[in-house]
């Protein structure tokens, strides 16, 4: 087996790991490399060839594989070890990584820290349940992106888009621009998870229905799709009898959620979090498992890149930090999601690493307007931030100053806000 | 009143136009957005071509600039009979003047052979 050891090693040439591994030589990471399992760096990027990435970042608007490049260029200029073709197998709690290549057979890495960011999955027909035969036709949307945009296959001519998540949407649109027919798109909420600017530009420049509050209850087709039949649901989610209504399409996407990859994780038995279903995650985005950092989809599933750049930038700093000094445990506290929020980020922080402020990140759980987000410490109000209109489809930051950070549990939660 | 959702940028603000008088926007970019959509709608479009020489069959390609909302279809449809043979530069002009709008398809991904 050949052996190699790195100061700081990066699992995935995404976004994120490409940012985390050039921020950690920055540092002074002397040596750094990133393992990718694909033939090229880039990540997701690469399928997303559509505009729009980059504003916050580079303040101007790229496509995916225009932003990737951007990161990409910067990492040749330096002497980060880029690896591709290589999956990694294993990471130990002590910081110990199997992979392997064509080229090299099995490697053994040890490496002072570890950064996952290895991104996430998209959520498949089986988690769905969804009734009816089991035809040729159905894809996650991302699938069908990649096949579209990278591969040069066309999924079908007659689509029907369940979710109405980005990349469901960005989906509607490429297969109008491909001369396919998008029939509906169908959305279980009353609400979209998009981003609002998908909605104009993906379904509404084309004509393409947007049924709320709706699914798909069967599927038919005995060896490609043939139709699906869509009903309405009550406010329980529940199908409605008597709307059912059924489209013809040869092809069904779904874009119905992504969960973070958790397999190497799980067997590192770093502590996951119920809500982001990633690693639980301090301050600096270290895992439970000192050394080990995260960032990026793995996570906690972003709406747009600059963030998990942002994001990753703190995670490459923070991993450069343990492998030169390691780190001295120190007390911390926990931070919870309470009335309102989906989840929060970071679980937990420790107040030594605390600069100025401490981010934190959450989703809501509903649409709410004219919404107050409440911080509580130890069950005192230390802070508040309003927002006019707040969607699960968005990610919210807010920034607490440290010095208002005394207790040791930090509780943040929503106040009025109408629903919609 | 008219109500537009900005596609400038991922906030998508929502802003109201009644007659000239625009409400809503979070930036100058989003009331540019609004006079340019009640005027002339434009949109970025990004697609593909055939490549050959290169691991993967296909190169991402985007208009240089905006073009009329109503090209889209049309201008995608001009890339079905284009194929690049690879070293391609992120940047290299693959189809040149659009339906004659002065703007071209570039290639948005460096491919090397």
């Amino acid at each position: 087996m050949k052996k190699y050891e790195y100061d700081v090693a990066v699992i995935g040439a995404g976004p994120a790991g490409l940012a985390a591994a050039l921020e950690a030589r920055k540092n002074g990471a002397e040596r750094v490399a990133v393992l990718e399992r694909d033939f090229e760096a880039g990540g997701i990027l690469n399928q997303c060839i559509h505009n729009g990435f980059g504003l916050h970042y580079f303040k101007e608007e790229l496509t995916g594989p225009e932003y990737a490049e951007r990161f990409i260029r910067e990492l040749r200029e330096t002497d980060i070890e880029l690896k591709l073709n290589t999956m990694v197998l294993s990471v130990s709690q002590n910081r110990h990584i199997i992979a392997v290549n064509p080229q090299e057979g099995v490697l053994g890495i040890d490496a002072g820290a570890v950064i996952l960011a290895m991104g996430c999955r998209e959520r498949p027909r089986g988690s769905l349940g969804i009734p009816g035969t089991r035809p040729a036709g159905i894809f996650t949307a991302g699938t069908a992106q990649r096949y579209v945009n990278m591969e040069g296959c066309m999924v079908g001519k007659k689509v029907v888009i369940l979710g109405s998540g980005d990349i469901g949407l960005i989906m509607a649109r490429r297969m109008v621009l491909e001369g396919a027919q998008v029939m509906a798109c169908v959305e279980l909420m009353p609400y979209s998870a998009g981003l609002r600017r998908n909605i104009v530009q993906c379904l509404d420049d084309f004509d393409i229905p947007l049924y709320l509050s709706s699914t798909i209850t069967e599927i038919r087709g005995r060896r490609r799709v043939e139709s699906v039949v869509i009903s309405q649901v009550d406010k329980d989610r529940k199908p409605i009898p008597g709307t059912e209504k059924e489209i013809e399409c040869d092809t069904v996407l779904l874009s119905v959620g992504l969960i973070p990859e958790n397999e190497l994780s799980k067997n590192a038995g770093i502590e996951l979090d119920m809500r982001t279903k990633g690693p639980v995650v301090y301050e600096n985005m270290e895992t439970s498992v000192p050394g080990i950092f995260a960032c990026g989809n793995v996570a906690q599933v972003h709406d747009l890149v600059d963030f998990v750049t942002m994001e990753s930038i703190r995670a490459g700093k923070a991993a450069a930090e343990y492998a030169a000094h390691g780190e001295e445990p120190s007390p911390c506290f926990e931070l919870f999601a309470s009335k309102g929020l989906g989840y929060i980020l970071p679980q937990r922080a420790r107040m030594d690493r605390i600069g100025d402020f401490l981010d934190v990140f959450f989703r809501v759980n509903d649409i709410y307007e004219d919404v107050s987000i409440v911080v509580k410490s130890n069950g005192g109000e230390i802070a508040r931030f309003r927002r006019d209109y707040a969607a699960p489809g968005e990610m919210e930051k807010i920034r607490i100053p440290k010095k208002l950070l005394t207790g040791n549990e930090i509780e943040v939660s929503l106040k009025g806000g109408d629903r919609e | 009143m008219k109500e537009f959702t900005c596609i400038v940028c991922p906030k998508g603000c929502r802003i109201f136009a009644d007659g000239d008088a625009l409400t809503g926007a979070g930036c100058g970019r989003g009331l540019e957005y609004v006079r340019s959509e009640m005027e002339n709608p434009t949109r970025m479009v990004t697609s593909t071509v055939r490549l050959s020489g290169s691991q993967l069959p296909r190169l991402p390609v985007k208009t240089s600039a905006p073009i009329p909302k109503e090209m889209m279809l049309r201008a995608a449809e001009l890339l079905n009979d284009v194929t690049v043979q690879a070293p391609v530069e992120s940047g290299a002009v693959i189809v040149k003047n659009i339906l004659g709008t002065g703007v071209d398809f570039i290639a948005t991904k460096s491919v090397g052979e």
